[in-house]
């Protein structure tokens, strides 16, 4: 479960929506992240679980527990940052 | 604003304001300074507001606000504290200190009084009463629980599940005759029979709150979308992994960690929790019940 610091809405994160964000690491675009972590372990195609990943960050940056960057985050500010491409 | 409006608002503030915001049975005293703060608990809380300037010591728990500038963080090191900092809740001595970005707060247990440093935003004092009264509930195995939940025919359900199973959803399937108790926080106490799931202030996307009642607790459902309306037996080890899940549990305190899991297994042997797959139609509200 993650809490935005902005709205306090919580959301309660299924498996895949978890490893995504474990592996938000501010430096590893989110296609990578899909193919690497969701693909294999969770036996999805990759256009498909890239799409429902895509909404997902989508959806945490509105509430800001997520930040959408086109380009890495120094370390010290990318907890749960994922790139976009 | 002109002179004589920033006067009144002026000579308002002087005052403290207390605010008693009562949820499941529990209620604290929120005291400001400000006349603006002291109404938007009221918007906010509308209908668990249950009294207005009582006296300091007439509730078991109370909370000084103390509002800073929008600008200003409580952490005087700056930073964004919209990403940077997590919530923290620890307790040394007895001592409940709560952090996160855009609010700080002290709560001591034994005599109830506390302090909140915030800005004027409903937000943070949202985040510390939830805590507050995730703690208050931990140490007697009962809990908050992001789930929705409703009273229909006498007796409340629960509807929990990962973001995007249907909790609002459901919600809004409600009939008529059913009374929404929340969308997004669910409030579950023991009674002498078993246990009530009481209504809070607290709103996920249906944006209003909870009616201010409760009832006893007949199921709890693990929502799931699908192409029918069907009702499934759970392993209780699965019911209670996912029951876990959705507690809203704060602290690092492994005295209470152990009563939540304690609490959460009791609940599981004591309450049908079952999965609910259901489509987009009113017509799922007729399994329940």
């Amino acid at each position: 479960m993650v809490m935005s610091v902005v709205d306090s809405t919580f959301f309660t994160l299924n498996e895949v929506a978890s490893a995504i964000w474990r592996a938000a690491d501010g430096v590893t675009p989110l296609h990578e992240i899909v193919a690497r972590d969701v693909c294999p372990e969770f036996e999805v195609p990759v256009e498909e679980a890239l799409t429902d990943a895509r909404e997902f960050v989508r959806e945490l940056s509105t509430h800001g527990i997520l930040r959408i960057s086109d380009q890495p985050i120094l370390p010290s500010a990318a907890a749960g940052v994922p790139g976009t491409s | 604003m002109n002179a004589l409006t920033a006067i009144l608002e002026a000579t308002a503030s002087s005052r403290l304001e207390t605010r008693v915001v009562e949820i499941g049975g529990v209620a604290i005293a929120l005291r400001t300074g400000s006349a603006k703060f002291a109404r938007m608990v009221e918007e906010r809380y509308a209908g668990f507001v249950t009294s207005c300037n009582v006296p300091d010591d007439s509730n078991e728990i109370g909370f000084e606000i103390e509002l800073l500038d929008s600008a200003q963080s409580y952490d005087e090191d700056g930073g964004d504290p919209e990403l940077d900092d997590d919530l923290e809740v620890t307790c040394e001595r007895g001592l409940w200190r709560m952090c996160r970005g855009d609010f700080s707060a002290e709560w001591d247990a034994l005599s109830g009084r506390g302090r909140i440093r915030q800005a004027m935003n409903p937000y943070s004092l949202d985040s510390v009463l939830r805590i507050v009264h995730s703690l208050v509930l931990a140490r007697r195995g009962e809990f908050l629980v992001h789930a929705a939940s409703a009273i229909r025919n006498g007796r409340a359900f629960l509807f929990a599940g990962v973001s995007g199973a249907g909790k609002t959803t459901i919600s809004r399937l409600a009939p008529a005759d059913a009374t929404l108790l929340t969308d997004e926080i669910s409030y579950v106490r023991k009674s002498a029979t078993g246990y009530d799931a009481h209504g809070t202030p607290f709103a996920g996307e249906l944006a209003r709150p909870g009616a201010h009642c409760s009832a006893p607790l007949g199921a709890l459902y693990l929502l799931r979308q699908g192409a029918e309306n069907r009702i499934d037996e759970i392993d209780p080890a699965m019911a209670t992994q996912a029951l876990l899940r959705n507690i809203l549990f704060f602290a690092r305190d492994a005295k209470l960690v152990q009563s939540v899991f304690e609490g959460a297994c009791e609940f599981v042997q004591r309450v049908p929790v079952r999965q609910l797959t259901f489509r987009k139609d009113a017509a799922v509200w007729e399994l329940l019940g």
